[in-house]
């Protein structure tokens, strides 16, 4: 597993990680289209990129005294860290990088997100993206650290921090299927870490759009992207960690990664459909629930890796 | 030959940032310049192949520094950098002594006769990392780690009284009025 990476890899990574970012704003787009009496047309599956185009040609609107550096560095960040959280994610057998540490690392790359998404909230200064960044944060606290434990797992069960070698410790039994919890906690993390569906206080209606409220034209499409971007790189990277990466029958395995991949992404937007949990709620579910049990689920791995010897 | 390059552009970007952060009126770009010098010095860990360091820097120092833009910007009068604002105060003796810290830290480093490197680069410098801090202690301490862990959750937690519209919210219990027998409330919750 240690053979380095050819440098194509370092293109396909973009060109793969939007593929499945549009397809989840498609099938966002999708969704919404059915669940308003709409049929699933060619069209709706199009609107994204029809969306993208309307963003790209309308002016940018700043708002008065806006601090536009750190507004276009927490805009322009969140891309920046999706891309690099998937480096170590593979695709089949094939990584950018098979990091020694690359589930720390993706975990290094996604916590990004908590400056950045409060610098797009606090560059706008305006009240109501300020209020969207500061429910990013509240709600970071809430599911990181479990997320965070959800993640020492798959190391733990493969005695190595290295995305390869934890694919290689699956080929029996995919760590999903032995320590379900940890991979249920993982999503839920992700969800958080993109606020999305039932976690996206942060960019809600009820404060006019949060983070995203005073987001226009290309700034908006970035933003937009990033996120879509980031819920894709969690969804990727659950893949290699849960799901045994490339491994399947018949098809190559670049592409059980990318249906697995596909599957695990779709799933995450289709929880769009869950209401919004307050973040004080989630904080007595992240604290006096997943951490508990996912410390359990550490223990339990813990325990069979010791018994295994 | 890149190593260098990367080591001394990353090494200049760190003390330059680190600058910056007294030098601006923002508390918000002040705090943001501060996680970037860090991040810089994250990248030195990782050209130097410290991977493990290197990312965990990366980690703590981005939640750290997130959290504590919140309490900064709680606490200052003039957060946004909207009207001029000094980030420092009492100036000269505050550079006299950041610059003899620097200058001793620095010579230290440089004085300080650092042992050649007698075994090739460990193919798991993670693991290696972990038996140097810890050696036949590893157990222990994890299982100390988690037991402290779970301590702060317990604690925080019972130190927590739940906010206000929380779903297992204890309603506080309504002040015994001399008036008791004529309304009696009967909130939500049964603790």
């Amino acid at each position: 597993m240690a053979e380095p990476a050819p440098m194509w890899t370092v293109l396909v990574l973009p060109i793969v990680l939007g593929g499945l970012a549009l397809f989840a704003a498609s099938l966002n787009g999708v969704l919404t289209a059915v669940a308003s009496g709409r049929r699933a047309t060619l069209a709706e599956w199009a609107e994204p990129l029809r969306a993208s185009a309307r963003l790209l040609v309308r002016q940018r609107r700043t708002t008065f005294r806006a601090d536009v550096v750190l507004r276009r560095v927490g805009i322009a960040g969140i891309v920046v860290a999706a891309l690099l959280a998937s480096v170590p994610t593979p695709l089949g057998g094939v990584a950018v990088a098979d990091l020694p540490v690359g589930v720390v690392w993706f975990n290094a790359m996604e916590i990004l997100l908590w400056a950045l998404v409060w610098l797009t909230g606090w560059g706008g200064n305006s009240a109501f993206s300020l209020v969207g960044g500061y429910r990013f944060l509240a709600q970071a606290l809430a599911y990181e650290l479990p997320l965070m434990f959800a993640l020492t797992a798959p190391p733990l069960a493969a005695d190595s921090l290295r995305v390869g070698a934890i694919v290689q410790a699956q080929q029996d039994v995919w760590f999903a299927l032995w320590m379900p919890l940890a991979f249920l906690v993982y999503l839920i993390g992700i969800v958080g870490v993109a606020f999305w569906g039932p976690l996206s206080p942060p960019a809600a209606a009820d404060v006019a759009g949060g983070v995203t409220a005073e987001l226009s034209g290309a700034d908006r499409l970035v933003f937009l992207a990033g996120r879509y971007l980031m819920l894709a790189a969690g969804a990727a990277f659950a893949v290699p960690l849960f799901l045994g990466g490339g491994q399947g029958p018949l098809l190559p395995a670049w592409l059980w990664s990318l249906l697995k991949m596909a599957a695990v992404l779709a799933v995450l937007v289709w929880l769009r459909r869950f209401s919004l949990v307050r973040a004080e709620r989630l904080m007595s579910w992240g604290w006096l629930v997943l951490l508990p049990v996912v410390l359990l689920q550490v223990l339990v791995v813990g325990v069979v890796v010791l018994l295994r010897g | 030959m890149w190593e260098v390059i990367a080591f001394w552009v990353l090494a200049v970007l760190a003390v330059a940032s680190g600058i910056a952060v007294f030098r601006v009126d923002s508390m918000a770009r002040a705090t943001f310049l501060l996680l970037a010098s860090f991040l810089f010095v994250a990248g030195e860990m990782l050209v130097l192949e410290l991977h493990y360091l290197g990312a965990l820097t990366v980690l703590m120092m981005t939640a750290e520094m997130a959290i504590m833009a919140v309490f900064m910007i709680m606490f200052m009068m003039n957060p946004a950098g909207l009207e001029p604002m000094e980030m420092v105060h009492n100036k000269r003796g505050a550079l006299v002594i950041s610059v003899a810290v620097f200058v001793a830290l620095t010579a230290a480093a440089l004085v300080v006769p650092w042992p050649e490197r007698a075994a090739p680069h460990p193919s798991d410098a993670t693991h290696q990392l972990g038996e140097a801090i810890m050696r036949d202690k590893m157990l222990v301490m994890m299982v100390v780690g988690v037991g402290l862990f779970a301590t702060m959750v317990a604690a925080t937690l019972l130190a927590t009284a739940r906010g206000r519209y929380g779903e297992h919210a204890a309603p506080s219990r309504p002040e015994p009025s001399p008036h008791a027998h004529a309304h009696h409330h009967h909130a939500g919750g049964d603790r």
